[in-house]
């Protein structure tokens, strides 16, 4: 009885009844190679010779399968690939377009580089407890969050992210990463769990999950009036996430625990995907949001690029003071979400890329800094310039990128961010961008004159001697810094890719037609 | 039904929130267990009841005939259960450790990370 009511049924109703092609297997294969490569490494745990030259294998892979994607959702616009063949909105997709796809080429690019570094910086009893294990799995949660097309997706890949970014937090057990990790995971867990009960309101509100469909219907107005009250709760959890003033407390506390290789991936990828989060709810899903919760989000923006700029002066310790340079970045690029239209918003997308490089290569240099200096503390460092003249010129280009100074790719974005926000008469913002500049390169300037080019401060008998700074430490930070100069000297296809991923968060009809065809 | 949950959520987030404010960490934790428990119920009374017919479609229909339960909810109930238990369990391991290593379980104390007075940074060369 069963097999014939089965044949009876038409699947094309609410499945994809034709084969893949090969191509269309690109959307799910950055996410799919790092969970795969974690998997393979507990195979192999005990050979840890094998662990890095495996997942940097396994990284490039992504970097490769990120750029086709890229490509692809560049000439075709956004992309979409069905999980389980149900159609959207009934299963969950994955749908790119070219914000996501921008982002998830960097996250391979930087998990890339910071994976060298951490060849040179990780012990055994780190290898055989899984360190690389951890590390793909973050940018698997990480890649996942930028393709997504499912709200509730989205929130399960913030968790996947979230455990194995306690894992590389909490990784070596020292009493000083159990006090950040505790500070970093209840925070990190509260802002999750509010983004849950927002999916939770709108399931309730809307009676779907898909953002596609969700776009038609925030912009159909019949979901009424609580639009606002989960609105204030999802930009409330996803500001928490990007560590925006004032609820940053939690960055400058715990990213420096760790190995410098993990705060610089953490400080490159996982505030960006709150911003990342923003950007596609606020800007994308629920227009409305946007428009109404923009002076707000500009006010936000404004005290944290001052809280920010105010905590990198204060900072006696380098690796925590960068903390403050991700929070003052986080600012710069909500003032693209505050000013909300399309150049401002290609403006935020730049500086959000700018930001994601450089964060890395600016903790990968206070490591590098610190490793050699055997401290931390500004009062104690000094005399780098003679020991690595490679990591002098490598740090000063990574200290006038933060800063914003030509001629690294700090610049550009901020020009465009400047001129739309002087376009909608917001002064004050202008005032506070480029104070924000002053106030960091004086911070990081100073960092990088009392590091360098002071005479050393201590006897070196009271340190260990001057280590030698390997290839892997090199490497990876003059990669920043040459990126970053490339990026200033050459800004068209990247500020091309930023207007274009604007324009395809402005333009919802595209993504919803390409996801729901005859919606 | 639905009100009664509701007013259940709401005090089950009020619990939550007053138990995470306090200064140790148990509590804390005790809060973070309540505030998922609260988020799951109310992602469940977010779906609406319906207690009495199965989500089943007969043969030879493509949708239900009558109204019937919402699977859905559950499905994402499942999913946010196991994510907060395991959540759970890392921290009360790591809240365990951290009162093992740090010697108390007040947060204000628990300071390595960031040290009470703290250098300014040097104000001359």
């Amino acid at each position: 009885m069963a097999a014939t009511g089965v044949t009876k049924v038409d699947r094309s109703l609410a499945m994809v009844t034709e084969a893949l092609g090969a191509w269309d297997w690109l959307v799910i294969a950055p996410v799919a190679l790092p969970l795969l490569g974690a998997a393979a490494l507990l195979l192999i745990r005990k050979r840890i010779a094998w662990h890095a030259p495996a997942s940097i294998a396994i990284m490039l892979l992504m970097l490769a399968a990120d750029v086709g994607l890229l490509i692809r959702v560049w000439n075709e616009g956004p992309v979409h690939m069905a999980m389980g063949s149900w159609l959207p909105p009934f299963g969950i997709i994955f749908a790119v377009d070219t914000l996501g796809a921008v982002f998830a080429t960097i996250t391979a690019f930087i998990g890339l580089v910071c994976a060298v570094y951490a060849t040179a910086e990780i012990d055994t009893t780190e290898y055989r407890y899984g360190y690389f294990t951890f590390y793909l799995l973050m940018l698997a949660g990480v890649t996942g969050a930028f393709l997504t097309g499912d709200v509730f997706n989205l929130y399960v890949w913030f968790e996947v992210l979230l455990i194995s970014s306690f894992g590389l937090l909490a990784l070596g057990s020292n009493p000083i990463q159990l006090d950040g990790t505790f500070k970093y995971a209840i925070l990190n867990l509260v802002a999750t769990t509010l983004f849950l009960i927002t999916v939770g309101l709108i399931y309730g509100i809307a009676g779907t999950l898909n953002m596609a469909d969700l776009a038609i219907k925030a912009r159909s107005g019949d979901l009424g009036a609580p639009v606002m009250s989960f609105g204030v709760l999802l930009t409330f959890a996803f500001l928490m996430k990007a560590a925006a003033f004032p609820l940053n407390a939690w960055l400058p506390a715990s990213y420096h625990v760790t190995r410098s290789a993990s705060s610089a991936l953490f400080a490159a990828l996982l505030t960006k995907v709150g911003v990342y989060a923003l950007l596609r709810t606020l800007v994308l899903v629920f227009p409305e949001l946007g428009e109404t919760f923009a002076p707000v989000l500009l006010i936000v923006a404004n005290s944290t690029m001052i809280a920010g700029a105010l905590g990198l002066l204060a900072s006696n310790d380098i690796r925590r003071m960068v903390g403050w340079a991700v929070i003052s970045g986080i600012g710069v690029i909500l003032v693209g979400l505050g000013l909300g239209e399309a150049a401002a918003l290609s403006g935020a997308i730049a500086y959000a890329i700018h930001s994601m490089v450089v964060m890395a290569g600016l903790y990968l240099l206070a490591g590098a800094m610190s490793w050699l200096a055997g401290t931390d503390s500004l009062f104690k460092m000094g005399g780098l310039a003679v020991h690595s003249p490679a990591l002098l010129l490598c740090g000063l280009g990574i200290v006038l990128a933060t800063a914003g100074l030509p001629p690294f790719s700090g610049l550009w974005p901020k020009a465009i961010l400047v001129e739309a926000a002087l376009s909608k008469a917001a002064y004050v913002t202008v005032g506070i961008i480029l104070v924000n500049g002053l106030l960091t390169t004086i911070a990081l300037g100073r960092m990088f004159a009392f590091g360098f080019w002071r005479a050393a401060q201590m006897e070196r008998s009271e340190l260990a001697p001057f280590p030698l700074l390997s290839k892997s430490r090199i490497v990876p930070v003059a990669t920043i810094a040459i990126v970053s100069l490339a990026g200033g000297l050459y800004p068209e296809p990247w500020l091309a890719a930023s207007r274009q991923a604007a324009a395809g968060l402005l333009d919802a009809a595209t993504y919803i037609n390409a996801v729901l065809p005859e919606g | 039904m639905e009100t009664a949950l509701s007013i259940v959520v709401g005090l089950l987030f009020a619990s939550a929130v007053y138990l995470m404010l306090s200064l140790h960490t148990i509590r804390i934790l005790l809060g973070v267990v309540l505030l998922g428990n609260s988020v799951n119920l109310l992602i469940f009374t977010a779906g609406r009841f319906r207690s009495d017919v199965p989500p089943i479609i007969p043969i030879d229909s493509y949708v239900p005939t009558t109204d019937v339960a919402n699977p859905l909810p559950q499905a994402l109930i499942l999913t946010a259960i196991v994510i907060s238990f395991s959540f759970f369990v890392f921290l009360l391991v790591l809240a365990y450790r951290a009162y093992q290593d740090l010697g108390t379980d007040d947060s204000d104390k628990m300071r390595l990370a960031e040290p009470v007075g703290d250098d300014t940074p040097p104000q001359g060369y």
